[in-house]
């Protein structure tokens, strides 16, 4: 049994999907939400790193590495929002924050 | 060969199990350490590729930053998690069916794909033929090729952690600060005065 290419991007792609029924099921939730992008960007990170094994070429490692970059900078950012959003509304749920809509 | 593939199926079980586990929590503290269940066992699989520095990096960053921002974010809230669960049983068909189609694209496409072009011809991963170690091998390509990426992704960085501060710093009113120009600008002539006090009077304030 050999494990190829196609095994690391079915895991990719399952994991790609929890994250968008994540996101579906948790509307109201932003926490649960920002941790589904995580888990998005770790499949994206998977399937960077598998190709990059499997052709042998060590760029993919390196794009992975600058989405990790982006995927800490954007849960920083986010949690501050949601710290802020919490300190104004003394509550988390986004569905019904509309204060920006025109 | 059949090591590898026991490594494998247990990680990647494990990794998706803890994805579902993240998504599906009742407490959102659960969700916080399924995410860190998923990002060690990700980070298996990354070692099982061969790219033992990004799965380092995963663990450090993830589980040693991301996560315990998580973590503290979600206990220093004071919410009731219950009623932001509300309508996930509505809003579950609706996302199990686009879910469903997602992944059986996805995995339909990977099947097909996976073994075509130059990934086909490849008889492993990376780790099957080191010409050097994967630290070395990312150093290499990283400090000279993407070097410029590399400085952007540290600004990056920089932007984030200004920004993160910025949103969250908190002026107080009533707070009393040390404000050092105020300190610099005073003169003799604000900080004191001269006041002849008459023998058996005292001064009267």
């Amino acid at each position: 049994m050999i494990i190829g290419l196609a095994h690391y991007l079915a895991v990719a792609a399952i994991l790609f999907t929890i994250g968008v029924f994540g996101i579906f099921v948790n509307r109201k939730n932003i926490i649960v939400i920002l941790m589904s992008i995580e888990l998005i960007l770790l499949a994206v990170n998977i399937n960077f790193v598998a190709f990059s094994a499997y052709l042998h070429n060590v760029i993919g490692q390196i794009f992975a590495m600058f989405i990790l970059t982006v995927a800490a900078a954007e849960a920083a950012v986010g949690l501050a929002i949601l710290v802020t959003f919490f300190r104004n509304r003394g509550d988390i749920a986004v569905d019904d924050a509309s204060v920006m809509k025109g | 060969m059949a090591l590898q593939a026991i490594a494998f199926y247990l990680l990647a079980a494990v990794t998706i199990a803890a994805g579902f586990g993240v998504v599906s929590a009742r407490n959102p503290v659960h969700s916080v350490l399924f995410l860190i269940l998923a990002f060690f066992s990700a980070a298996g699989l990354f070692v099982l590729m061969g790219a033992e520095f990004l799965a380092m990096l995963l663990v450090v960053v993830y589980v040693g930053a991301v996560a315990v921002l998580f973590l503290f974010v979600v206990m220093m809230l004071d919410v009731d998690f219950t009623a932001l669960r509300q309508g996930f049983a509505r809003s579950m068909p609706l996302g199990a069916a686009v879910a469903g189609i997602l992944a059986f694209e996805m995995v339909a496409v990977s099947a097909v794909v996976a073994n075509r072009g130059a990934a086909g011809g490849s008889q492993g991963p990376l780790a099957a033929t080191p010409d050097a170690p994967n630290a070395e091998a990312i150093g290499r390509v990283l400090y000279t090729d993407y070097v410029y990426f590399f400085q952007a992704a540290g600004l990056v960085l920089l932007v984030a952690m200004i920004g993160a501060i910025v949103l969250t710093l908190r002026h107080k009113p009533g707070v009393k600060r040390q404000v050092i120009a105020d300190q610099v600008a005073r003169t003799p002539e604000t900080g004191m005065r001269v006041v002849s006090a008459k023998p058996g009077e005292g001064i009267s304030e």
